[in-house]
Protein backbone atom coordinates (compact mmCIF):
# COMPACT_ATOMS: atom_id res chain seq x y z
CA UNK A 1 0.00 0.00 0.00
CA UNK A 2 1.42 3.36 -0.98
CA UNK A 3 1.55 6.47 1.14
CA UNK A 4 -0.89 8.43 -1.03
CA UNK A 5 -3.79 6.22 -0.25
CA UNK A 6 -4.98 4.71 2.95
CA UNK A 7 -7.50 1.99 2.92
CA UNK A 8 -9.71 1.00 5.76
CA UNK A 9 -11.75 -2.11 5.74
CA UNK A 10 -14.55 -0.50 7.66
CA UNK A 11 -16.20 2.33 5.80
CA UNK A 12 -17.24 4.73 8.48
CA UNK A 13 -17.93 8.37 9.13
CA UNK A 14 -16.25 10.87 6.94
CA UNK A 15 -13.25 12.64 8.42
CA UNK A 16 -13.50 16.27 9.36
CA UNK A 17 -15.60 18.45 11.56
CA UNK A 18 -19.31 18.77 11.92
CA UNK A 19 -22.21 16.61 10.85
CA UNK A 20 -22.05 14.96 7.43
CA UNK A 21 -23.52 16.76 4.43
CA UNK A 22 -24.98 13.53 3.13
CA UNK A 23 -25.54 10.31 4.99
CA UNK A 24 -26.63 6.91 3.75
CA UNK A 25 -27.83 4.61 6.51
CA UNK A 26 -28.25 0.89 5.98
CA UNK A 27 -29.65 1.55 2.53
CA UNK A 28 -31.36 -1.31 0.72
CA UNK A 29 -32.77 -0.89 -2.75
CA UNK A 30 -34.57 -3.69 -4.55
CA UNK A 31 -36.19 -3.59 -7.92
CA UNK A 32 -38.33 -5.89 -9.95
CA UNK A 33 -36.67 -7.31 -13.04
CA UNK A 34 -38.65 -7.57 -16.27
CA UNK A 35 -39.19 -11.25 -15.54
CA UNK A 36 -40.83 -10.29 -12.26
CA UNK A 37 -38.09 -11.48 -9.89
CA UNK A 38 -37.04 -9.19 -7.03
CA UNK A 39 -33.42 -8.15 -7.49
CA UNK A 40 -31.39 -6.55 -4.72
CA UNK A 41 -29.49 -3.68 -6.28
CA UNK A 42 -28.08 -2.15 -3.08
CA UNK A 43 -27.51 -4.30 -0.03
CA UNK A 44 -27.25 -2.54 3.36
CA UNK A 45 -24.92 0.26 2.44
CA UNK A 46 -23.87 2.88 4.97
CA UNK A 47 -21.59 5.86 4.44
CA UNK A 48 -21.25 9.58 5.10
CA UNK A 49 -20.15 12.40 2.87
CA UNK A 50 -18.50 15.37 4.52
CA UNK A 51 -19.27 18.97 3.50
CA UNK A 52 -16.88 19.95 0.71
CA UNK A 53 -15.77 16.39 0.06
CA UNK A 54 -15.35 14.84 -3.38
CA UNK A 55 -16.51 11.24 -3.10
CA UNK A 56 -16.51 8.60 -5.82
CA UNK A 57 -18.57 5.42 -5.74
CA UNK A 58 -16.55 2.98 -7.78
CA UNK A 59 -17.82 -0.36 -8.94
CA UNK A 60 -18.58 -2.59 -11.88
CA UNK A 61 -21.67 -2.00 -14.01
CA UNK A 62 -24.83 -3.13 -12.30
CA UNK A 63 -23.44 -2.83 -8.76
CA UNK A 64 -26.21 -0.49 -7.67
CA UNK A 65 -24.12 2.67 -7.50
CA UNK A 66 -26.59 4.52 -9.70
CA UNK A 67 -29.41 3.37 -7.43
CA UNK A 68 -27.61 4.98 -4.48
CA UNK A 69 -27.16 8.19 -6.43
CA UNK A 70 -30.83 8.26 -7.43
CA UNK A 71 -31.81 7.95 -3.78
CA UNK A 72 -29.48 10.84 -2.89
CA UNK A 73 -30.97 12.85 -5.75
CA UNK A 74 -34.44 12.13 -4.39
CA UNK A 75 -35.51 10.55 -7.67
CA UNK A 76 -35.95 7.13 -6.02
CA UNK A 77 -36.98 6.07 -2.54
CA UNK A 78 -35.02 3.56 -0.46
CA UNK A 79 -36.58 0.13 -0.04
CA UNK A 80 -35.29 0.30 3.52
CA UNK A 81 -32.76 2.38 5.37
CA UNK A 82 -32.48 6.09 4.78
CA UNK A 83 -30.61 8.86 3.05
CA UNK A 84 -30.08 12.16 4.82
CA UNK A 85 -29.17 15.62 3.65
CA UNK A 86 -27.90 17.83 6.50
CA UNK A 87 -29.35 15.28 8.88
CA UNK A 88 -32.85 15.36 7.40
CA UNK A 89 -34.34 12.55 5.33
CA UNK A 90 -34.29 13.25 1.60
CA UNK A 91 -37.92 13.58 0.53
CA UNK A 92 -37.54 14.33 -3.16
CA UNK A 93 -35.41 16.04 -5.73
CA UNK A 94 -34.45 19.63 -5.15
CA UNK A 95 -32.26 22.32 -6.62
CA UNK A 96 -29.90 22.02 -3.63
CA UNK A 97 -28.68 18.79 -5.27
CA UNK A 98 -27.84 19.07 -8.96
CA UNK A 99 -27.48 15.91 -11.02
CA UNK A 100 -25.25 15.20 -14.00
CA UNK A 101 -26.84 12.37 -15.92
CA UNK A 102 -24.86 9.98 -18.06
CA UNK A 103 -26.74 11.05 -21.16
CA UNK A 104 -26.76 14.85 -21.10
CA UNK A 105 -30.40 15.50 -20.34
CA UNK A 106 -30.58 18.89 -22.06
CA UNK A 107 -33.98 20.14 -23.15
CA UNK A 108 -33.86 19.89 -26.95
CA UNK A 109 -36.31 22.73 -27.56
CA UNK A 110 -34.09 25.23 -25.73
CA UNK A 111 -30.73 26.64 -26.76
CA UNK A 112 -27.69 26.05 -24.57
CA UNK A 113 -28.29 29.41 -22.89
CA UNK A 114 -32.00 28.61 -22.66
CA UNK A 115 -31.25 25.42 -20.76
CA UNK A 116 -29.18 27.30 -18.19
CA UNK A 117 -31.79 30.04 -18.08
CA UNK A 118 -34.57 27.57 -17.27
CA UNK A 119 -32.56 26.14 -14.38
CA UNK A 120 -32.04 29.64 -13.00
CA UNK A 121 -35.70 30.49 -13.52
CA UNK A 122 -36.85 27.34 -11.71
CA UNK A 123 -34.71 28.22 -8.70
CA UNK A 124 -36.15 31.72 -8.59
CA UNK A 125 -33.20 33.74 -9.86
CA UNK A 126 -34.54 37.19 -10.87
CA UNK A 127 -34.71 37.69 -14.64
CA UNK A 128 -32.33 40.65 -14.40
CA UNK A 129 -29.54 38.51 -12.94
CA UNK A 130 -29.90 35.57 -15.28
CA UNK A 131 -28.05 36.83 -18.39
CA UNK A 132 -24.90 37.51 -16.35
CA UNK A 133 -25.05 34.15 -14.60
CA UNK A 134 -25.57 32.37 -17.92
CA UNK A 135 -22.59 34.16 -19.47
CA UNK A 136 -20.37 33.39 -16.50
CA UNK A 137 -21.20 29.70 -16.45
CA UNK A 138 -21.01 29.17 -20.18
CA UNK A 139 -17.60 30.86 -20.10
CA UNK A 140 -16.61 28.61 -17.19
CA UNK A 141 -17.16 25.51 -19.32
CA UNK A 142 -15.85 27.07 -22.53
CA UNK A 143 -19.21 27.33 -24.28
CA UNK A 144 -19.59 31.12 -24.42
CA UNK A 145 -19.58 30.99 -28.23
CA UNK A 146 -22.34 28.38 -28.26
CA UNK A 147 -24.97 30.13 -26.16
CA UNK A 148 -27.55 30.31 -28.94
CA UNK A 149 -26.87 26.86 -30.38
CA UNK A 150 -29.38 24.02 -30.01
CA UNK A 151 -28.14 21.00 -28.01
CA UNK A 152 -28.33 18.63 -30.98
CA UNK A 153 -25.75 20.74 -32.80
CA UNK A 154 -23.14 20.14 -30.10
CA UNK A 155 -20.66 17.29 -29.77
CA UNK A 156 -21.21 14.79 -26.96
CA UNK A 157 -18.47 16.42 -24.87
CA UNK A 158 -19.92 19.88 -25.36
CA UNK A 159 -23.36 18.63 -24.38
CA UNK A 160 -21.94 17.34 -21.13
CA UNK A 161 -20.31 20.71 -20.55
CA UNK A 162 -23.62 22.42 -21.16
CA UNK A 163 -25.19 20.05 -18.65
CA UNK A 164 -22.42 20.89 -16.19
CA UNK A 165 -23.07 24.62 -16.65
CA UNK A 166 -26.81 24.09 -16.19
CA UNK A 167 -26.25 22.00 -13.07
CA UNK A 168 -23.84 24.42 -11.43
CA UNK A 169 -25.36 27.75 -12.46
CA UNK A 170 -27.91 27.51 -9.67
CA UNK A 171 -25.06 27.12 -7.14
CA UNK A 172 -26.25 23.82 -5.67
CA UNK A 173 -24.64 22.63 -2.45
CA UNK A 174 -24.26 19.12 -3.79
CA UNK A 175 -23.39 17.87 -7.27
CA UNK A 176 -24.30 14.25 -8.02
CA UNK A 177 -22.74 12.70 -11.12
CA UNK A 178 -24.09 9.47 -12.58
CA UNK A 179 -21.15 8.34 -14.72
CA UNK A 180 -21.45 11.66 -16.51
CA UNK A 181 -18.37 11.10 -18.65
CA UNK A 182 -18.80 7.37 -19.24
CA UNK A 183 -20.02 7.73 -22.80
CA UNK A 184 -17.40 10.26 -23.90
CA UNK A 185 -14.25 9.63 -25.88
CA UNK A 186 -11.01 9.75 -23.87
CA UNK A 187 -10.10 13.28 -24.84
CA UNK A 188 -13.47 14.82 -24.09
CA UNK A 189 -13.56 12.89 -20.83
CA UNK A 190 -10.21 14.29 -19.69
CA UNK A 191 -11.29 17.84 -20.51
CA UNK A 192 -14.49 17.42 -18.53
CA UNK A 193 -12.66 15.83 -15.60
CA UNK A 194 -10.29 18.80 -15.48
CA UNK A 195 -13.27 21.12 -15.63
CA UNK A 196 -15.01 19.39 -12.75
CA UNK A 197 -11.87 19.28 -10.63
CA UNK A 198 -11.26 22.97 -11.25
CA UNK A 199 -14.84 23.96 -10.39
CA UNK A 200 -14.71 21.92 -7.22
CA UNK A 201 -11.33 23.38 -6.20
CA UNK A 202 -12.48 26.94 -6.90
CA UNK A 203 -15.24 26.47 -4.39
CA UNK A 204 -12.88 24.72 -2.03
CA UNK A 205 -14.59 23.15 0.92
CA UNK A 206 -18.07 24.41 0.15
CA UNK A 207 -19.34 22.13 -2.61
CA UNK A 208 -19.90 18.46 -2.02
CA UNK A 209 -19.49 16.28 -5.10
CA UNK A 210 -20.53 12.63 -5.29
CA UNK A 211 -19.69 10.88 -8.54
CA UNK A 212 -20.52 7.35 -9.58
CA UNK A 213 -18.03 5.74 -11.92
CA UNK A 214 -16.65 2.41 -13.05
CA UNK A 215 -13.46 4.10 -14.14
CA UNK A 216 -10.62 3.67 -11.61
CA UNK A 217 -8.57 6.43 -13.22
CA UNK A 218 -11.46 8.86 -13.00
CA UNK A 219 -11.99 8.06 -9.34
CA UNK A 220 -8.27 8.42 -8.58
CA UNK A 221 -8.11 11.73 -10.40
CA UNK A 222 -11.16 13.32 -8.82
CA UNK A 223 -11.89 11.85 -5.43
CA UNK A 224 -10.81 12.59 -1.87
CA UNK A 225 -12.27 9.27 -1.01
CA UNK A 226 -13.34 6.30 -3.11
CA UNK A 227 -15.91 3.77 -1.94
CA UNK A 228 -15.31 0.55 -3.81
CA UNK A 229 -18.44 -1.51 -4.38
CA UNK A 230 -18.89 -5.19 -5.13
CA UNK A 231 -20.73 -6.58 -8.11
CA UNK A 232 -24.49 -7.06 -7.67
CA UNK A 233 -25.93 -7.00 -5.13
CA UNK A 234 -24.04 -3.79 -4.40
CA UNK A 235 -22.17 -3.69 -1.10
CA UNK A 236 -19.32 -1.53 0.09
CA UNK A 237 -16.05 -3.42 -0.17
CA UNK A 238 -13.42 -0.90 0.64
CA UNK A 239 -12.81 2.70 1.39
CA UNK A 240 -9.79 4.38 -0.16
CA UNK A 241 -8.64 7.84 0.89
CA UNK A 242 -6.53 9.68 -1.62
CA UNK A 243 -4.27 12.41 -0.33
CA UNK A 244 -2.46 13.21 -3.56
CA UNK A 245 -2.16 16.99 -3.97
CA UNK A 246 -4.42 18.92 -6.33
CA UNK A 247 -4.93 19.86 -9.04
CA UNK A 248 -4.17 16.35 -10.18
CA UNK A 249 -3.32 15.15 -13.66
CA UNK A 250 -3.94 11.68 -14.98
CA UNK A 251 -0.23 11.29 -15.73
CA UNK A 252 0.83 12.40 -12.23
CA UNK A 253 3.01 9.71 -10.70
CA UNK A 254 0.90 9.75 -7.56
CA UNK A 255 -2.37 9.38 -9.42
CA UNK A 256 -0.91 6.54 -11.45
CA UNK A 257 0.11 4.84 -8.22
CA UNK A 258 -3.36 5.24 -6.76
CA UNK A 259 -4.82 3.71 -9.88
CA UNK A 260 -2.60 0.66 -9.66
CA UNK A 261 -3.18 0.32 -5.92
CA UNK A 262 -6.96 0.50 -6.30
CA UNK A 263 -6.76 -2.05 -9.07
CA UNK A 264 -4.78 -4.28 -6.76
CA UNK A 265 -7.36 -3.79 -4.03
CA UNK A 266 -10.16 -4.69 -6.36
CA UNK A 267 -8.36 -7.81 -7.54
CA UNK A 268 -7.68 -8.88 -3.98
CA UNK A 269 -11.36 -8.47 -3.10
CA UNK A 270 -12.34 -10.50 -6.09
CA UNK A 271 -9.90 -13.24 -5.08
CA UNK A 272 -11.20 -13.22 -1.55
CA UNK A 273 -14.78 -13.45 -2.73
CA UNK A 274 -13.79 -16.45 -4.81
CA UNK A 275 -11.90 -18.07 -1.95
CA UNK A 276 -14.95 -17.69 0.27
CA UNK A 277 -16.72 -19.81 -2.26
CA UNK A 278 -20.09 -18.36 -1.42
CA UNK A 279 -22.02 -15.19 -1.96
CA UNK A 280 -21.69 -14.49 1.75
CA UNK A 281 -21.18 -10.78 2.23
CA UNK A 282 -17.54 -9.77 2.31
CA UNK A 283 -18.30 -6.58 4.11
CA UNK A 284 -17.04 -6.21 7.65
CA UNK A 285 -20.23 -4.36 8.54
CA UNK A 286 -22.10 -7.43 7.44
CA UNK A 287 -20.05 -9.93 9.45
CA UNK A 288 -20.47 -7.74 12.53
CA UNK A 289 -24.12 -8.57 12.63
CA UNK B 1 -14.16 33.68 -54.94
CA UNK B 2 -16.99 36.15 -54.35
CA UNK B 3 -18.04 35.98 -58.01
CA UNK B 4 -18.48 32.23 -57.74
CA UNK B 5 -20.59 32.61 -54.62
CA UNK B 6 -22.73 35.30 -56.18
CA UNK B 7 -23.52 33.28 -59.32
CA UNK B 8 -24.09 30.12 -57.30
CA UNK B 9 -26.63 31.52 -54.88
CA UNK B 10 -29.61 32.00 -57.23
CA UNK B 11 -28.92 28.72 -58.98
CA UNK B 12 -29.04 26.93 -55.64
CA UNK B 13 -32.28 28.74 -54.81
CA UNK B 14 -33.88 27.67 -58.08
CA UNK B 15 -32.68 24.12 -57.67
CA UNK B 16 -34.12 24.04 -54.20
CA UNK B 17 -37.44 25.36 -55.45
CA UNK B 18 -37.47 22.76 -58.23
CA UNK B 19 -36.60 20.11 -55.66
CA UNK B 20 -39.44 21.32 -53.45
CA UNK B 21 -42.30 21.65 -55.94
CA UNK B 22 -41.06 19.46 -58.80
CA UNK B 23 -42.42 16.09 -57.62
CA UNK B 24 -45.89 17.34 -56.55
CA UNK B 25 -46.15 19.30 -59.80
CA UNK B 26 -45.30 16.17 -61.79
CA UNK B 27 -47.94 14.21 -59.85
CA UNK B 28 -50.64 16.82 -60.46
CA UNK B 29 -49.76 17.13 -64.17
CA UNK B 30 -49.94 13.37 -64.55
CA UNK B 31 -53.30 13.18 -62.80
CA UNK B 32 -54.76 15.96 -64.98
CA UNK B 33 -53.46 14.17 -68.10
CA UNK B 34 -55.12 10.89 -67.07
CA UNK B 35 -58.29 12.83 -66.26
CA UNK B 36 -58.25 14.50 -69.71
CA UNK B 37 -57.94 11.12 -71.44
CA UNK B 38 -60.82 9.62 -69.45
CA UNK B 39 -62.94 12.75 -70.06
CA UNK B 40 -62.32 12.50 -73.81
CA UNK B 41 -63.74 8.97 -73.73
CA UNK B 42 -66.95 9.97 -71.91
CA UNK B 43 -69.60 12.71 -71.96
CA UNK B 44 -69.65 15.91 -69.96
CA UNK B 45 -72.36 14.38 -67.74
CA UNK B 46 -70.04 11.43 -67.06
CA UNK B 47 -66.62 12.98 -66.59
CA UNK B 48 -66.23 16.66 -67.47
CA UNK B 49 -62.92 17.57 -69.08
CA UNK B 50 -60.29 19.59 -67.20
CA UNK B 51 -61.07 22.57 -69.45
CA UNK B 52 -64.84 22.40 -68.80
CA UNK B 53 -64.11 22.19 -65.10
CA UNK B 54 -61.72 25.12 -65.27
CA UNK B 55 -64.37 27.19 -67.08
CA UNK B 56 -66.93 26.29 -64.42
CA UNK B 57 -64.41 27.30 -61.76
CA UNK B 58 -63.75 30.65 -63.48
CA UNK B 59 -67.50 31.26 -63.77
CA UNK B 60 -67.99 30.36 -60.11
CA UNK B 61 -65.21 32.77 -59.15
CA UNK B 62 -66.63 35.51 -61.39
CA UNK B 63 -70.19 35.36 -60.06
CA UNK B 64 -68.88 35.18 -56.50
CA UNK B 65 -70.39 31.84 -55.48
CA UNK B 66 -67.05 30.06 -54.88
CA UNK B 67 -65.25 32.92 -53.07
CA UNK B 68 -68.28 33.62 -50.87
CA UNK B 69 -68.77 29.97 -50.00
CA UNK B 70 -65.05 29.53 -49.36
CA UNK B 71 -64.92 32.45 -46.92
CA UNK B 72 -68.02 31.22 -45.05
CA UNK B 73 -66.59 27.72 -44.88
CA UNK B 74 -63.17 28.84 -43.67
CA UNK B 75 -64.69 30.99 -40.92
CA UNK B 76 -66.75 28.00 -39.78
CA UNK B 77 -63.70 25.81 -39.96
CA UNK B 78 -61.48 28.17 -38.00
CA UNK B 79 -64.07 28.46 -35.26
CA UNK B 80 -64.79 24.71 -35.08
CA UNK B 81 -61.12 23.71 -35.27
CA UNK B 82 -60.15 26.15 -32.53
CA UNK B 83 -62.91 24.70 -30.35
CA UNK B 84 -61.82 21.14 -31.14
CA UNK B 85 -58.16 21.89 -30.34
CA UNK B 86 -58.98 23.66 -27.09
CA UNK B 87 -61.37 20.97 -25.89
CA UNK B 88 -59.28 18.08 -27.21
CA UNK B 89 -56.08 19.36 -25.61
CA UNK B 90 -57.73 20.01 -22.25
CA UNK B 91 -59.21 16.53 -22.26
CA UNK B 92 -55.88 14.99 -23.27
CA UNK B 93 -54.03 16.77 -20.47
CA UNK B 94 -56.75 15.83 -17.98
CA UNK B 95 -56.50 12.17 -19.03
CA UNK B 96 -52.75 12.28 -18.51
CA UNK B 97 -53.11 13.79 -15.05
CA UNK B 98 -55.95 11.61 -13.81
CA UNK B 99 -55.87 7.88 -14.22
CA UNK B 100 -59.52 7.41 -13.37
CA UNK B 101 -60.61 9.97 -15.96
CA UNK B 102 -58.37 8.30 -18.50
CA UNK B 103 -59.55 4.78 -17.85
CA UNK B 104 -63.21 5.67 -17.71
CA UNK B 105 -63.42 8.14 -20.61
CA UNK B 106 -60.71 7.12 -23.06
CA UNK B 107 -62.81 4.30 -24.61
CA UNK B 108 -65.55 6.84 -25.32
CA UNK B 109 -63.09 9.14 -27.08
CA UNK B 110 -61.80 6.23 -29.14
CA UNK B 111 -65.42 5.36 -30.00
CA UNK B 112 -66.02 8.94 -31.14
CA UNK B 113 -62.91 8.70 -33.27
CA UNK B 114 -64.22 5.56 -34.93
CA UNK B 115 -67.84 6.61 -35.61
CA UNK B 116 -68.07 8.14 -39.14
CA UNK B 117 -68.80 11.90 -39.13
CA UNK B 118 -71.95 11.43 -41.14
CA UNK B 119 -73.54 9.49 -38.28
CA UNK B 120 -73.52 12.66 -36.16
CA UNK B 121 -75.42 14.71 -38.70
CA UNK B 122 -78.96 13.46 -37.90
CA UNK B 123 -78.24 13.68 -34.17
CA UNK B 124 -76.90 17.22 -34.57
CA UNK B 125 -79.98 18.25 -36.56
CA UNK B 126 -82.33 16.80 -33.94
CA UNK B 127 -80.44 18.60 -31.16
CA UNK B 128 -79.72 21.92 -32.84
CA UNK B 129 -81.95 22.00 -35.93
CA UNK B 130 -80.51 22.84 -39.36
CA UNK B 131 -78.30 25.55 -37.88
CA UNK B 132 -74.71 26.72 -37.74
CA UNK B 133 -74.47 25.06 -34.35
CA UNK B 134 -75.27 21.67 -35.85
CA UNK B 135 -72.48 22.10 -38.42
CA UNK B 136 -69.98 23.18 -35.76
CA UNK B 137 -71.01 20.27 -33.53
CA UNK B 138 -70.35 17.68 -36.23
CA UNK B 139 -66.97 19.25 -37.03
CA UNK B 140 -65.83 19.44 -33.42
CA UNK B 141 -66.98 15.92 -32.59
CA UNK B 142 -65.29 14.71 -35.76
CA UNK B 143 -61.92 16.23 -34.96
CA UNK B 144 -61.34 16.66 -31.22
CA UNK B 145 -60.71 12.93 -30.51
CA UNK B 146 -57.56 13.08 -32.67
CA UNK B 147 -56.29 16.00 -30.62
CA UNK B 148 -57.05 14.24 -27.33
CA UNK B 149 -55.44 10.94 -28.31
CA UNK B 150 -52.37 12.67 -29.77
CA UNK B 151 -51.98 14.87 -26.69
CA UNK B 152 -52.04 11.79 -24.44
CA UNK B 153 -49.60 9.86 -26.61
CA UNK B 154 -47.25 12.83 -26.89
CA UNK B 155 -47.19 13.41 -23.13
CA UNK B 156 -46.73 9.72 -22.43
CA UNK B 157 -43.77 9.57 -24.78
CA UNK B 158 -41.80 12.37 -23.11
CA UNK B 159 -38.44 10.75 -22.29
CA UNK B 160 -38.30 9.99 -18.52
CA UNK B 161 -34.76 11.40 -18.39
CA UNK B 162 -36.10 14.87 -19.26
CA UNK B 163 -38.69 14.68 -16.50
CA UNK B 164 -36.02 13.56 -14.04
CA UNK B 165 -33.71 16.35 -15.16
CA UNK B 166 -36.54 18.85 -14.74
CA UNK B 167 -37.30 17.61 -11.24
CA UNK B 168 -33.67 17.82 -10.13
CA UNK B 169 -33.57 21.39 -11.46
CA UNK B 170 -36.45 22.29 -9.19
CA UNK B 171 -39.46 21.84 -11.46
CA UNK B 172 -42.44 20.31 -9.72
CA UNK B 173 -46.19 20.15 -10.15
CA UNK B 174 -47.31 22.83 -12.57
CA UNK B 175 -43.82 24.06 -13.50
CA UNK B 176 -42.80 20.52 -14.47
CA UNK B 177 -45.71 20.53 -16.95
CA UNK B 178 -45.22 24.07 -18.15
CA UNK B 179 -41.45 23.98 -18.55
CA UNK B 180 -40.70 20.34 -19.35
CA UNK B 181 -43.55 17.99 -20.23
CA UNK B 182 -45.65 20.25 -22.45
CA UNK B 183 -42.73 21.59 -24.53
CA UNK B 184 -41.29 18.08 -24.80
CA UNK B 185 -44.65 16.81 -26.05
CA UNK B 186 -45.00 19.49 -28.73
CA UNK B 187 -43.84 17.45 -31.79
CA UNK B 188 -46.31 14.65 -31.07
CA UNK B 189 -49.04 17.17 -30.36
CA UNK B 190 -48.39 18.88 -33.71
CA UNK B 191 -48.79 15.56 -35.51
CA UNK B 192 -52.18 15.23 -33.79
CA UNK B 193 -53.20 18.71 -34.94
CA UNK B 194 -52.33 17.85 -38.51
CA UNK B 195 -54.47 14.73 -38.38
CA UNK B 196 -57.29 16.58 -36.62
CA UNK B 197 -57.22 19.24 -39.33
CA UNK B 198 -57.86 16.59 -41.99
CA UNK B 199 -60.76 15.19 -39.97
CA UNK B 200 -62.20 18.64 -39.27
CA UNK B 201 -62.17 19.51 -42.97
CA UNK B 202 -63.89 16.27 -43.94
CA UNK B 203 -66.44 16.50 -41.14
CA UNK B 204 -67.26 20.09 -42.06
CA UNK B 205 -67.81 19.19 -45.73
CA UNK B 206 -70.06 16.31 -44.69
CA UNK B 207 -72.06 18.52 -42.37
CA UNK B 208 -72.36 21.36 -44.89
CA UNK B 209 -73.42 19.03 -47.65
CA UNK B 210 -76.32 17.69 -45.61
CA UNK B 211 -77.26 20.57 -43.34
CA UNK B 212 -78.36 23.65 -45.22
CA UNK B 213 -77.73 26.19 -42.53
CA UNK B 214 -79.96 29.22 -42.81
CA UNK B 215 -78.41 31.90 -44.99
CA UNK B 216 -74.86 30.59 -44.89
CA UNK B 217 -73.78 28.80 -48.00
CA UNK B 218 -70.44 26.96 -47.73
CA UNK B 219 -68.41 24.81 -50.07
CA UNK B 220 -70.22 21.70 -48.86
CA UNK B 221 -73.57 23.33 -49.67
CA UNK B 222 -72.35 24.07 -53.19
CA UNK B 223 -71.81 20.33 -53.62
CA UNK B 224 -75.52 19.82 -52.97
CA UNK B 225 -76.62 22.76 -55.11
CA UNK B 226 -74.51 22.00 -58.15
CA UNK B 227 -75.57 18.36 -58.29
CA UNK B 228 -77.08 18.85 -61.75
CA UNK B 229 -74.04 20.66 -63.15
CA UNK B 230 -71.18 18.21 -63.39
CA UNK B 231 -68.33 20.64 -64.31
CA UNK B 232 -69.26 22.99 -61.41
CA UNK B 233 -69.49 20.04 -59.05
CA UNK B 234 -66.02 18.82 -59.96
CA UNK B 235 -64.71 22.40 -59.71
CA UNK B 236 -66.01 22.63 -56.14
CA UNK B 237 -64.51 19.24 -55.24
CA UNK B 238 -61.18 20.48 -56.64
CA UNK B 239 -61.39 23.67 -54.57
CA UNK B 240 -62.07 21.59 -51.44
CA UNK B 241 -59.11 19.36 -52.20
CA UNK B 242 -56.75 22.24 -52.99
CA UNK B 243 -57.64 24.13 -49.80
CA UNK B 244 -57.14 20.96 -47.79
CA UNK B 245 -53.73 20.28 -49.29
CA UNK B 246 -52.57 23.89 -49.06
CA UNK B 247 -53.45 24.24 -45.39
CA UNK B 248 -51.88 20.89 -44.62
CA UNK B 249 -48.70 21.82 -46.43
CA UNK B 250 -48.36 25.53 -45.73
CA UNK B 251 -49.52 25.52 -42.12
CA UNK B 252 -49.11 22.14 -40.48
CA UNK B 253 -46.24 20.70 -42.45
CA UNK B 254 -44.23 23.90 -42.04
CA UNK B 255 -44.93 24.20 -38.33
CA UNK B 256 -44.05 20.55 -37.85
CA UNK B 257 -40.78 20.89 -39.75
CA UNK B 258 -39.86 24.02 -37.85
CA UNK B 259 -40.42 22.38 -34.48
CA UNK B 260 -38.55 19.26 -35.50
CA UNK B 261 -35.64 21.05 -37.10
CA UNK B 262 -35.10 23.10 -33.96
CA UNK B 263 -34.83 19.88 -31.94
CA UNK B 264 -32.60 18.05 -34.38
CA UNK B 265 -35.38 15.59 -35.21
CA UNK B 266 -35.31 16.41 -38.89
CA UNK B 267 -32.57 14.92 -41.03
CA UNK B 268 -32.20 16.79 -44.28
CA UNK B 269 -30.33 15.31 -47.20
Amino acid sequence: MSDVITSRLRPAEAPGEGPPKLAVRDLVKTRRSTSGAVVTAVDHVTFDVRLGEFLCLLGPSGCGKTSILNVLAGLDEPTSGEALLDGRPIAGPGPDRAVLFQEPALFPWLSVAGNVDLALKLTGTPASERPDRIRTWLANVGLEAFADVQPHELSAGMRQRAQLARALATEPEVLLGDEPFGALDAQARELLQDEVQRVWLERGGRKTFVFVTHNVREAALLADRVLVMSAAPGRLLEEVRISAPRPRQLDDVLVARVVSDVHELLMREVERARADGSDRPILPQESDR
Amino acid sequence: MSAVTASDAPKLGLRRLAHEIGPPLAGITGAVAVWAVIAALTTTEGVPSPLETWNAFVAGMADGTIPEATVKTLIRLAFSFALAVAFGTLLGVAFTLNEFARRSLRPLVVALQIVPFVAWVPIAVIWFGATERAVVFVTVVGSFPSVTLATMAAMRQVPPILKRAGRTLGADGWSLYRDVILPAALPGFMAGLQQAWGFAWKALMTAELIIAAAGAIGLGHLLAEEADDMPSLVAVVAVIAVIGVLVDYLVFNRLDRRVRRRRGLLIEG
